[in-house]
């Protein structure tokens, strides 16, 4: 069982996607342990796998027994089995999360909800690991559709946001698949290893070339990278907040992986970078995304949507780190798809934390007994903070540093400027915030001082938050920042530069 | 001088955790003031002792050296206590126990609020002042600088007024652009030179730049540790953080903080760059400029300021620049004077600001033309502030005079006589615009009598000692911590090439 380990993740959260309805016709509780124990055993999988190919090298895994180019490839190397790993170990910390906010966020909906985000995932295994590219195109599909649901399922103005990102994620997909269609047809194969063995003979084709702007294009936007983010914003806001927790870290990662796996590993760096410098196209509207997110950020007075327009502008780190294409910017992509995982996952679920207990997460409204009742809710949030500004010791300074080598390498001081304002951006409306919910006075007189702001204990309770289902994933996932940034070495030498494009 | 041994020791990283440990201690003990205290108290003893044990090595030429673990491929984040580290961390470690002392009677005596918190950001704020001190590669540099930026936000705007929560941006403004332009920096650094590790004499070896590209590369690093260094026009978050208590404008914003800063100048200029790109590029003309500039119009600016924290703190600006002159001008005596200065002045400074903290704590009085008389309700403190003053303005006997020398010694030595000049110009200012402050407390007579006496001893003593200290090494240079021995050598090494 153990050879079939690449298709096991999909396999299972399908399989358990599917029944969970079946089984919960009953009893809906069933759908929150059924739900759990498939995440739980996909990060323990997609774990063990990350180690396999540390060991064995690549792993491949060939459906029906058919050998590729004919039948359909799993492919796991260094990258995809990291990639996948950041994928499961965020959502099983949303799912956790999920537990305590889906009463209050999608009352009355729990099955259709853990049944939509296990298909979710297993769309997001299945592109992450796949080697063929029209499995990935069909994957794409379950992904996206599984997220119009898990859109639409939110607060009033949620199914208009839905069916926005419907419209444009559709469209999304179609580029994709013309792309795909022009790419059949001068190669014959969709397989990418194959594929890519056969495009150097037909670099010349205007196809190939028609074919790699569709694709972009069309993971570009589900990427949201600018301006194709249109769609992001109401998404982003009006999903209830554990699928924007969810969605957030994962939806726009696997998107900006396929756009690396289908420029460095199918078109090839030298292709992308040279013949059609379709990576500087990326880079440029990456570093515009970068400050147009970053300005907008600043002048919103809702956190969620706030968080919406940083994500905009941390898309466009990974699409500036893309777009670069040398060693250096890609190190800093990769790296910033986990940093960036785990900063917004943690900002959205503490957004979540505070709808929860306040019932809005309205910038102008907080204050100083916020982080008093939130104690280590608002730690973890601080926490993410610097990591989004970028301060050492946390993740989010090495995503910075990498690009900032990358884009010295590349000899662009535009893009270098770009990367260290918009860390400045990102201190004025992080600290706007901080500022708000460690010294702004709450409205009423409130009683006891002497608080510290690292969440110290309040009478009565140890730990100062009841819900420990609300408290922990978001602490736990903050704290990681720490530890990513101190040993994001070990990450970048074992995982990521292992898997360096060729011709970088 | 034979290249010094480097061993490997636990003792440099055990002197950068103490307080981060110390830190959460506090957290924990935030309702019980003794407690608390006493972990203050006993880190701020042990982070010296330690310190202090490395300082026999450094003196003898050995150096502890603690590698953590790698934290960007190729680069380590590693300490390593050579002599300049020592220096400053024995100045700052040194003056942290004076200062905890001082705290402590600070926030009793003002019933201050939010003491758990203030105490916590100042152990954490040490760690990042050590680790600043011994960072052996430029890496780690920055990662102590940013976060000795964070943690002394939360005590900038400990009072959370208005006015405080303002300070409190514009600091962030400064010191985190600063920050950004480091980074920038240092990667840069290391793309040119393949390494970030300091190295005396400058860490680019043979590679080769276009003028524009140096000069650019410089300004990138005056951008980032000019900052805190406060040279003129990057100075002026330093006024404006003087809302923050008394305690942390003594050793954080004359001590800690700043002289991270101008510990930052010397080695980007010593162990960065080296003299020989300085000179061969004309970068040391430049940040003598800047240098002389901020020492002058610091001092006339020191004139206008009625608040005498504010007054301070423009008296520091100015300060700073001998110590960023010192090193701008490259010569043996000019260096050695200026390193001395990072231990003089934050002596002098801080008995200054003791006492300052003093009267504000005793009489509640902030303004330079409230303190009529003062000096005759407290002769002690007011005594203190008078030996500060004077070595400020560079006369004999106390410290001031000493590096105020070497720095003129060292001008000439240069070749040049425009700093002489200077420091010449900048001592009478300084004896200006201190004078009428001791002038007003001894001489006039107060319009209502006080009521009140001296500060309590936790207060008093400290500033005391911190007095008597610049007196002592303004007698001995070379007493108890061998500062001029450690200065010489360094400066030696800088301008001689020794590889540490």
């Amino acid at each position: 069982m153990l050879h079939n380990s690449p298709a096991l993740v999909p396999l299972l959260l399908l399989s358990t996607a599917i029944s969970i309805p079946v089984l919960a016709i009953k009893k809906a509780k069933v759908a929150y342990p059924l739900a759990m124990a498939a995440s739980l055993l996909s990060v323990v999988i997609s774990c063990y796998n990350v180690f396999r190919v540390w060991g064995n090298g690549p792993l491949t895994y060939h459906f029906g027994g058919w050998f590729p180019p004919i039948g359909i490839e799993y492919v796991l190397d260094p990258l995809s089995s990291f990639i996948a790993v950041v994928v499961n170990v965020v959502a099983f910390f949303v799912l956790w999360h999920s537990s305590g906010i889906q009463g209050r966020e999608i009352p009355g909906k729990s099955v259709p909800y853990y049944a939509l985000t296990l298909l979710f995932l297993c769309g997001a295994n299945g592109i992450i690991v796949t080697g063929d590219l029209f499995n990935l195109y069909v994957f794409l599909e379950i992904f996206s559709l599984s997220m119009y649901g898990l859109i639409g399922i939110g607060e009033k103005q949620a199914p208009v946001a839905a069916f926005r990102y419907l419209i444009m994620g559709t469209i999304g997909a179609s580029f994709y698949l013309l792309g795909l269609g022009f790419l059949y047809i001068v190669t014959g194969s969709l397989n990418m290893a194959d594929v890519r063995n056969i495009l150097p003979l037909v670099y010349g084709n205007p196809a190939v070339a028609a074919a790699l702007s569709f694709m972009v294009i069309g993971m570009g936007i589900k990427m949201a990278i600018f301006p194709l983010h249109g769609w992001l914003p109401d998404a982003y806001t009006y999903a209830p907040s554990t699928s924007s927790a969810l969605i957030a870290p994962i939806g726009t990662k696997v998107a900006a992986y396929v756009i690396i796996r289908v420029l460095f590993f199918v078109f090839g760096v030298k292709f992308v970078s040279q013949s059609l410098p379709i990576t500087d196209l990326i880079a440029w509207l990456a570093a515009i995304g970068i400050l147009y997110g970053s300005v907008l950020a600043m002048a919103q007075k809702e956190l969620k949507r706030m968080l919406a327009y940083s994500s905009i502008a941390q898309i466009g780190y990974i699409g500036l780190g893309i777009g670069l294409a040398n060693p250096l910017g890609y190190i800093g992509a990769v790296l910033h798809i986990l940093n960036h995982a785990f900063m917004k996952g943690t900002l959205f679920l503490v957004a979540a934390n505070l709808r929860k207990r306040f019932g809005h997460s309205d910038i102008s409204r907080f204050d100083a007994s916020y982080r008093k009742k939130l104690p280590w809710s608002m730690a973890a949030f601080t926490l993410a903070a610097l990591s989004m500004i970028g301060l050492p010791p946390t993740a989010g300074f090495f995503s910075k540093w990498y690009l900032a080598l990358g884009a010295i390498d590349k000899g662009n001081w535009v893009f270098l400027a770009v990367i260290l304002i918009s860390s400045l951006l990102n201190a004025v409306y992080f600290f706007r915030i901080l500022e708000k919910v460690y010294l702004a006075p709450p409205p009423a007189p409130a009683a006891g001082e002497n608080l510290s702001p690292d969440g110290e204990k309040r009478k009565g309770s140890l730990i100062g938050e009841e819900e420990y289902s609300l408290m922990m994933p978001v602490v736990i996932l903050s704290f990681s920042l720490l530890l990513i940034g101190l040993w994001n070495a070990n990450i970048v030498k074992e995982v990521i530069q292992r898997i360096i494009p060729l011709g970088m | 001088m034979t290249s010094p041994e480097i061993y490997s020791s636990t003792i440099p990283l055990y002197a950068v955790l103490v307080s981060l440990i110390a830190a959460p201690l506090i957290m924990l003990s935030s309702r019980h003031a003794i407690l608390r205290e006493f972990w203050t108290l006993a880190a701020s003893i042990i982070k010296f002792s330690l310190v202090f044990m490395l300082l026999p090595g450094a003196l003898a030429g050995r150096i502890a050296a603690f590698t953590f673990w790698e934290i960007s491929p190729g680069i380590s984040l590693a300490l390593k206590a050579d002599q300049f580290g020592v220096f400053f961390a024995l100045i700052a470690s040194g003056l942290w126990i004076l200062t905890s002392i001082y705290s402590i009677g600070y926030v009793r005596g003002l019933k201050e609020r939010k003491q758990t918190r203030y105490f916590a950001s100042f152990a954490v704020c040490l760690s990042a002042t050590i680790g600043v001190a011994f960072a052996a590669n430029l890496l780690t540099f920055v990662f102590f600088y940013e976060i000795l930026t964070i943690a002394t936000y939360p005590l900038v705007i400990h009072k959370e007024t208005k006015i405080a929560i303002s300070a409190g941006r514009k600091y962030l403004v400064y010191t985190l652009t600063a920050g950004a332009l480091l980074i920038a920096a240092t990667a840069w650094t290391y793309r040119i030179a393949g390494t970030l590790d300091f190295r005396a004499g400058g860490l680019f070896g043979d590679a080769s730049f276009s003028p524009a590209a140096i000069t650019a590369l410089f300004l990138l690093f005056i951008g980032g540790v000019g900052v805190k260094a406060a040279v003129m026009p990057l100075h002026s978050w330093l006024p404006a953080a003087m809302v923050a208590p008394t305690p942390v404008s003594a050793l954080l914003h004359a001590v800690a903080v700043v002289k991270s800063g101008v510990f930052g100048v010397v080695r980007v200029v010593g162990f960065v760059f080296g003299p020989a790109l300085m000179h061969q590029f004309g970068l040391n003309i430049f940040l003598a400029t800047v240098a002389g500039v901020t020492i002058i119009l610091a001092s006339l600016l020191a004139f206008q300021q009625d608040n005498l924290k504010q007054r301070l703190a423009y008296s520091t600006v100015g300060h700073l620049s001998y110590i960023v002159l010192g090193a701008a001008l490259l010569s043996p005596a000019s260096l050695t004077g200026g390193l001395l200065h990072i231990a003089n002045h934050a002596t002098m400074k801080i008995t200054l600001f003791f006492c300052a903290g003093a009267i504000y704590v005793r009489h509640h009085k902030e303004k330079i033309s409230e303190l009529d008389g003062i000096g005759r309700v407290m002769p002690w403190t007011m005594g203190a502030f008078t030996v500060g003053a004077v070595g400020l303005a560079g006369i004999p006997p106390i410290s001031g005079f000493v590096s105020k020398w070497q720095l003129g010694l060292g001008s000439l030595q240069a070749g040049e006589a425009l700093p002489l000049a200077i420091l010449v110009l900048s001592g009478l200012l300084n004896a200006g615009y201190f004078a009428p402050i001791i002038y007003r407390a001894f001489l006039k007579t107060p319009p209502v009598p006080y009521e009140h006496g001296e500060a309590s001893y936790a207060m008093v003593i400290p500033l005391l000692i911190t007095a008597l200290l610049s007196l002592l090494l303004g007698l001995n240079p070379d007493l108890f911590f061998h500062f001029y021995r450690l200065a010489a050598a360094v400066s030696g090494s800088i301008l001689g090439g020794i590889v540490p």
